[in-house]
């Protein structure tokens, strides 16, 4: 079915300088929408021209629309010669065709050329008309809403969860096209561009169909890769996690707002949504055609039609069910992820056996029974087995037919199922928080994939439509009412766990293994839970996930990262493929005992965000493990790190030995001060503060099985092959008692020294790679978004793999220090999503690229804030639920007065009063600052929107009211006058800050004033100094949203409200 | 090993304004790395000279790649590439286009050209300001004088609406302008004690009194030239000292006012008919551009040298410039009263100003 794309082109700005004569340019502009052009006239002898054209339409098939950009060329008349091009603007339809998203793009766009950069700014304004589509054997998929956020977005609630969706497109590359040695560089890098572009529209619209047919209407957690295979070809690859989603009707957003805006309080359990969560009537008019909702039959989002027929939508689909979909399952599990009153928590409720084979029989038969999700709504993560990863080393050939791209899809296919199995060994059903990734040299490919083993709650997949339970309940670590049901369950609950109950519902579900504990997949030391005594729980726990909400854990967490180098041979073909096959196990492996090491250091006993990625060079392979370290409360204190000789009968050697000892001692003594890490047990001291805990302690005197708190580790499984027949490596030491590092061991020295010389962070900050950071609650609205990079260039060819590791470890070490150093000024403050990318670019060269957000938050509450919480997560349940009404009506009264002076309705905000919105919710500086510039009269017209951008889903003291698009840009710069430019430092300089100015004008044009989940997938830098030359190639993501700003005055109050809230709720039950 | 590259790169463009004075002062990375040192930035968040040198580097750059657009501020306001907030971008130009008084008082009244830009290294060995910020101040000056030069309406509102400047850094650039289109002489020896700002305020005295746009402002003429109207006009003064009567009357008339309130009473008994000599053919001198230019030097020869030297006090020149200039009121025949105060009332705080004790 067709629509009609409309572009108008208002003006310019700022144009350079064409004609050296006059110092003037003769502008006029082509608009090109797949094979149709239009040109404006020419505006003579201006640098801000105005064409103010008319409105150029465009007839096309709403396919077209979902794959192609609308190209806008600026161009230079030259009546003797060729028009010379100044720039171009591409801009992408798709946020346009989804009736949930922005209605009109309109704004000043920057005029990029790839080998000039930014030349000046164009206004645009670009509408589409789609005649409303009720043909259900279409090719496209418009309507289909995409957002990278890898959580459930805000302003949305999960009605079901459908699954793994994954997408691939290959094609040649024109970068290695026999045209390529004509054509000029700008030619060459525009029709890259332009490539990536359709590719990645088309790969949108195909995922887009598979989600249709599974009858959802979102993909969530979108995570798009480029492959830039040189001679073999370019690979665009999409994975994502297809869902139902509804949208909060604005009646029903106050209630987010609630959980916004208190998130420093305990108080506010975002999982009560349960109760008092919007109707689901809100939904809106196109997906009216969907299955209809939960309870009147649900249907069973299964593939079960091969994808190349997209079935029609017939209503009869609904009603089929599968055979395992039981109604008992409805009726066994009433309270699983639901009970959010204690009332249903006496019932006894169905056995864990039982659950297992619910959702294992749902999940099962799904092809990939995979999440790309990190965070999840309430009640979803059952328990969580342990990270699962898969690497694979290919061979590239060239990619024959573009039609057919079988190979990858195999490989990729093969290494899926594989990820698979290895959960089904820890007795997992599914996978969540998984990513993939490439990393490529020359004609080598090594595959990775990763996640995290877990068990969900099958209620999800069919109908149980939870809230998110608005934004932050990642913010919030009070325990969930809605975790409770799946342990509450359990059939060997006594009468007397039952009354500890509900004083503090368990929040440490999902931390019991999941796996049997007779029949372990892998050695480790099990121990009941510290939270309550009732199940098993093991010493250590890695995740790829972000930390759940109903997780406690105690003090705060860090960044723990591994690093190691390994030397190769220069090989070619099937010896350096396997060279390197054989060297990864040794990697996962050292890198794994790193990170337990230094876990243990800092005296914790959880990963979560783990990413480990392992980069291949032609001489040298690069491992980096980052993730983010806590002390759960439900699992036991981990032991200290014991040094031992082989040769104990030298003296100085022994003295040798216990000095280091004692320098590890004394770091353990110290991060736990430094991280406020003090088990459970000392909090009894503080009665007031910390009854919550003190259950706890009771539950020890009445004598559960409390096993010896034991000095070892256990290793959970990191599951590493490589496709070249590799034996299963058996990686764990959990066999050893202790955690015992032999001094004579080459390898352990080296560890021991990594592991002191890790540098202390500077006083005032904190760091993590997940979203946000356990025991900071109380963020401020100070917000940076960055990217360093850095390369370095290895003088020594014949360095040592120790040496090697020393440098790559400074490396990183002093990476992070100029981050501290350079924002000094916003402390306290907390560097969050910490993402490092390393990459070999060339022989001797290492390329480490980070992104991140630093947050500062508000050092004077925070105590404040920690003791509420604290106290908070004592309060018993109805309490909670009672509370958190009123929380929730005094923030709304709080919220009306301060909302509405603006006079922006929500509706409105989009189309017209866009830049006073913003404005309004530009950060104090900014909007302070504002009424001096409005004094003075720019001639250039309207200040620029002040858009922030941040690789999180949320922006801290703020409200997302709109998502209005997935942003997904690929930009290439180049350069042939490298020194001019100011060396390779100043081209990358100019480039990033290029991409990011163009990021921020699309987000603005599209009415928004932030960019979430934003991040740099790709940043590939190549550089020819002795010819001058340079060429990068940066590909980002983000979700475009409306935020607007909780007003200041409530960002303090609700500490001091929520203590009074609280205490009328308890007065109102007792 | 060795860094190849090294780039940060914030959303918001971060800027160290204490390293802004640095690069603005025209110091060199390393230099501006000991600097920093010797102010104890690396008691900072535990700093190496490594981090600091990396800092360094990338706030030269950032300023570097900004400094195009500080050229034109309005663009600062209206670009698109770096997000600075408003309250940034102020300072960043405020600071861009502030000069130093040492720097200006050799630039003034000199002609803003190439070959005075070839002058600027002796200026930077005379100073002891860098070559580097002698030549951004002097880019400054030559870029404000030739966007405002053709430009109609007030001269610092111009300025202002153009550069975005704070109004105090308005007027001294106005000044700076109108100085350097009338080339007034500044740089004799005679001249040398004056200072930047007596002469920034002289030049705010002319441009409020004595340009087109002083007696209208509705006149679409420029700010930057003196009337030449009212400067032929100033040739009728002349009767003051030609006309014998009434400058024997005038005499009379300041000496009754004056007697026993100074102490130099005397000496301007004697001296007023060369005084009054000296302001009434400045007056009538100024029709010829040459006289125009200077100004200056004149005043201090003619009159403010002489009274140095009798040793009056900068209260006994105010009383005697206010009852002279009141005294010409009440001469019966004089018809100029109109002329003669906006002469006297520019030329009353020219003098001040430039009267050192």
């Amino acid at each position: 079915m067709p629509g009609k794309l409309k572009a108008k082109i208002v003006a310019g700005r700022h144009l350079p300088v064409m004609d050296r004569a006059s110092d003037l340019t003769d502008a006029f502009v082509e608009v090109k929408f797949g094979n149709t052009t239009f040109k404006t006239d020419v505006f003579p002898k201006s640098l801000n021209p105005q064409w103010n054209s008319e409105w150029f339409k465009f007839e096309v098939d709403d396919e077209d629309l979902q794959d192609e950009p609308l190209q806008i060329t600026v161009l230079d008349h030259d009546t003797y010669s060729a028009n010379d091009a100044i720039g171009k603007v591409y801009i992408d339809i798709d946020p346009l065709l989804s009736c949930e998203a922005a209605t009109v793009i309109s704004g000043w766009f920057p005029i990029y050329d790839t080998i000039h950069g930014i030349r000046g700014e164009i206004n645009v304004l670009v509408k589409v008309d789609l005649f409303n589509d009720l043909n259900r054997f279409r090719q496209s998929s418009c309507g289909v809403k995409f957002f990278c956020t890898t959580s459930i977005p805000r302003c949305y609630r999960v009605a079901l969860v459908h699954g793994f969706v994954e997408e691939l497109v290959v094609n040649e590359d024109p970068e290695y096209q026999w045209i390529d040695r004509i054509r000029t560089p700008r030619a060459s890098n525009e029709a890259r561009q332009r490539l990536i572009s359709l590719m990645s529209g088309e790969l949108q619209r195909k995922i887009g169909l598979k989600v249709l047919e599974m009858g959802g209407n979102a993909v969530v957690g979108y995570l798009q890769c480029f492959d830039l295979e040189g001679e073999s070809g370019l690979v665009v690859r999409a994975i994502g996690t297809a869902c139902t989603l509804d949208k909060l009707s604005p009646g029903t957003a106050p209630n987010t707002t609630t959980h916004t805006n208190t998130h420093t309080l305990p108080n506010t359990a975002p999982a009560s949504n349960a109760c008092n969560s919007p109707s689901k009537d809100s939904k809106e008019p196109v997906f009216s055609e969907d299955p209809p909702h939960p309870l009147s039959g649900p249907p069973t989002p299964l593939r079960t039609l091969p994808s190349s027929s997209p079935p029609p939508f017939s209503p009869s689909k609904p009603c089929s069910r599968q055979s395992s979909s039981s109604d008992t399952d409805l009726s066994l599990t009433p309270r699983i992820g639901m009970g959010s009153g204690g009332s249903v928590g006496k019932e006894a409720g169905p056995l864990k056996t039982l659950l297992r084979q619910h959702t294992q029989s749902a999940l099962e038969q799904r092809e990939f029974p995979i999440f790309t999700l990190t965070c999840f709504p309430p009640g979803f993560l059952v328990h969580v087995g342990g990270v699962v990863s898969t690497r694979s080393v290919k061979l590239l050939d060239r990619i024959h037919n573009p039609d057919e791209p079988e190979t990858r899809d195999a490989w990729w296919e093969e290494i899926r199922q594989e990820i698979k199995s290895h959960a089904k060994a820890l007795g997992c059903h599914a996978v969540v928080g998984y990513s993939e990734s490439t990393s490529i040299c020359e004609e080598v490919c090594i595959l990775s994939a990763s996640g995290t083993a877990a068990m969900l709650n099958p209620r999800f997949m069919r109908e149980g439509c939870l809230d998110t339970g608005g934004s932050d309940h990642r913010l919030s670590r009070q325990p969930h009412p809605g975790m409770v049901g799946s342990e509450r369950g359990e059939g060997e609950v006594s009468s007397t766990w039952l009354g500890f109950e509900d004083a503090s519902p368990p929040s440490c579900g999902f931390v019991h293994i999941p796996y049997d504990e007779f029949n372990m997949p892998f050695p480790a030391q099990l121990t009941y839970c510290y939270h309550c005594r009732r199940q098993k729980v093991p010493d250590v726990l890695f995740t790829t996930i972000d930390l759940p909400a109903e997780a406690e854990v105690t003090g705060k967490g860090c960044l723990i990262q591994a690093r190691l180098c390994r030397t190769k041979k220069k090989a070619q073909g099937e010896v350096n493929a396997t060279s390197i096959s054989n060297l990864l196990p040794f990697m996962e492996y050292e890198l794994h005992t790193q990170l337990m090491n230094k876990l243990k250091l800092r005296s914790m006993n959880a990963l979560f965000g783990l990413r480990i990625q392992i980069s291949v060079g032609e001489n040298m392979l690069l491992g980096l493990a980052s993730a983010t370290g806590v002390y759960l409360s439900a699992l036991p204190a981990p032991g200290g790190i014991q040094i031992a000789g082989k040769t104990p009968s030298d003296l100085s050697y022994d003295q040798h030995i216990s000095t280091m000892q004692k320098r590890i001692d004394d770091t353990i003594a110290k991060n736990k001060e430094l991280y406020n890490i003090h088990p459970p047990k000392l909090f009894t001291l503080d009665p007031e503060a910390f009854t919550g805990l003190n259950t706890e302690c009771i539950e020890e005197v009445v004598g559960s099985p409390i096993p010896d708190r034991q000095r070892s580790s256990r290793l959970f499984r990191s599951t590493s092959e490589s496709s070249d027949e590799l034996s299963e490596l058996d990686l764990s030491h959990g066999k050893k008692d202790a955690f015992v590092l032999e001094i004579d061991d080459t390898d352990a020295v080296e560890d021991i020294q990594s592991l002191l010389t890790d540098a202390p962070i500077p006083a005032g900050f904190y760091s993590c790679n997940t979203e946000v950071m356990p025991g900071i609650y109380n963020w401020t609205s100070g917000l940076q978004m960055f990217t360093s990079v850095r390369v370095y260039r290895l003088s020594n060819a014949n360095l040592t793999n120790q040496g090697l590791n020393k440098i790559f470890t400074d490396l990183c070490e002093n990476l992070l220090k100029s981050l501290y150093f350079k924002l000094r000024s916003m402390i306290p403050c907390c560097l969050c999503h910490l993402n490092f990318t390393v990459a070999v670019p060339e022989e001797e060269l290492i390329q480490v690229a980070v992104t991140a957000v630093a947050m500062s938050f508000d050092k004077e509450t925070q105590q404040a804030a920690d003791k509420a919480l604290t106290r908070g997560s004592g309060e018993n349940e109805e309490q909670l639920q009672f509370s958190m009404e009123l929380c929730g009506e005094s923030t709304i009264s709080n919220n009306q007065p301060t909302a509405k002076p603006s006079g922006v309705p929500e509706s409105a905000m989009v189309h017209s009063s866009r830049v006073s919105s913003s404005e309004r919710c530009s950060p104090l500086p900014e909007g302070r600052s504002r009424s001096l510039r409005s004094t003075r009269s720019l001639p250039c017209g309207a200040p620029v929107t002040v858009v922030k951008m941040t690789p999180l889903s949320f922006l801290p003291g703020t409200r997302i009211v709109k998502y209005l698009g997935i942003i997904n840009m690929f930009f290439i710069r180049e350069t042939t006058s490298l020194r001019e430019e100011g060396g390779v430092s100043g081209f990358l300089h100019s480039f990033i800050a290029e991409v990011f100015a163009m990021v921020r004008a699309h987000v603005a044009a599209l009415g928004g004033n932030a960019l979430v989940s934003y991040s740099m997938k790709e940043c590939v830098f190549m550089e020819n100094p002795n010819k001058n030359q340079a060429q990068c190639l940066i590909n980002v993501s983000g979700d475009a949203v409306i935020f607007i700003r909780e007003s200041d005055q409530e960002a303090i109050p609700p500490l001091l409200s929520s203590r009074q809230t609280s205490s009328t709720g308890a007065d109102g039950t007792t | 090993m060795s860094m190849e590259l090294d780039v940060f790169v914030g959303n918001t463009t971060i800027m160290d304004m204490e390293v802004y004075q640095l690069w603005l002062d025209g110091l060199t990375v390393s230099d501006a790395v000991k600097v920093r040192m010797d102010e104890g930035a690396l008691l900072e968040c535990e700093a190496n000279a490594e981090v600091l040198t990396s800092d360094t580097m990338d706030q030269f750059r950032t300023f570097q790649m900004c400094e195009r657009l500080l050229h034109s501020p309005t663009k600062l306001g209206s670009q698109l590439l770096y997000q600075i907030p408003a309250q940034n971008q102020r300072i960043l130009i405020e600071r861009y286009y502030e000069f130093d008084s040492v720097f200006a008082r050799e630039v003034l009244g000199k002609k803003l050209s190439k070959g005075t830009k070839k002058d600027l290294d002796d200026i930077s060995c005379k100073t002891g300001i860098t070559l580097k910020s002698c030549r951004r101040q002097f880019d400054n000056f030559k870029r404000v004088f030739k966007v405002v030069e053709e430009l109609k309406g007030p001269l610092v509102e111009n300025i202002q609406r153009h550069f975005l400047l704070s109004d105090t850094l308005a007027r001294d650039y106005a000044a700076i302008v109108f100085f350097a289109n009338s080339r007034f002489e500044t740089g004799k020896r005679k001249l040398q004690y004056l200072s930047f700002q007596d002469f920034a305020f002289c030049a705010g005295q002319l441009i409020s009194y004595w340009t087109v746009g002083a007696v209208d402002s509705m006149m679409e003429d420029m700010d930057v030239d003196l009337e030449k109207e009212f400067l032929h006009e100033l040739k009728d003064l002349k009767v003051l000292v030609n006309d014998k009567d009434m400058m024997d009357q005038h005499k009379i008339l300041v000496c009754a006012a004056l007697r026993g309130k100074i102490k130099v009473y005397k000496l301007m008994e004697v001296n007023f008919k060369n005084l009054s000599r000296a302001l009434i053919n400045l007056a009538s001198k100024l029709t010829h551009t040459k006289d125009v230019r200077d100004l200056f030097i004149d005043l201090v020869e003619k009159f403010i040298e002489p009274c140095r030297y009798d040793r009056w006090t900068v209260a006994e020149i105010t009383l005697f410039l206010t009852h002279y200039t009141n005294a010409a009121h009440c001469l019966g025949t004089f018809r100029y009263q109109m002329i003669w105060d906006r002469y006297m009332g520019v030329i009353k705080s020219c003098i001040l100003q430039m009267y050192h004790e």
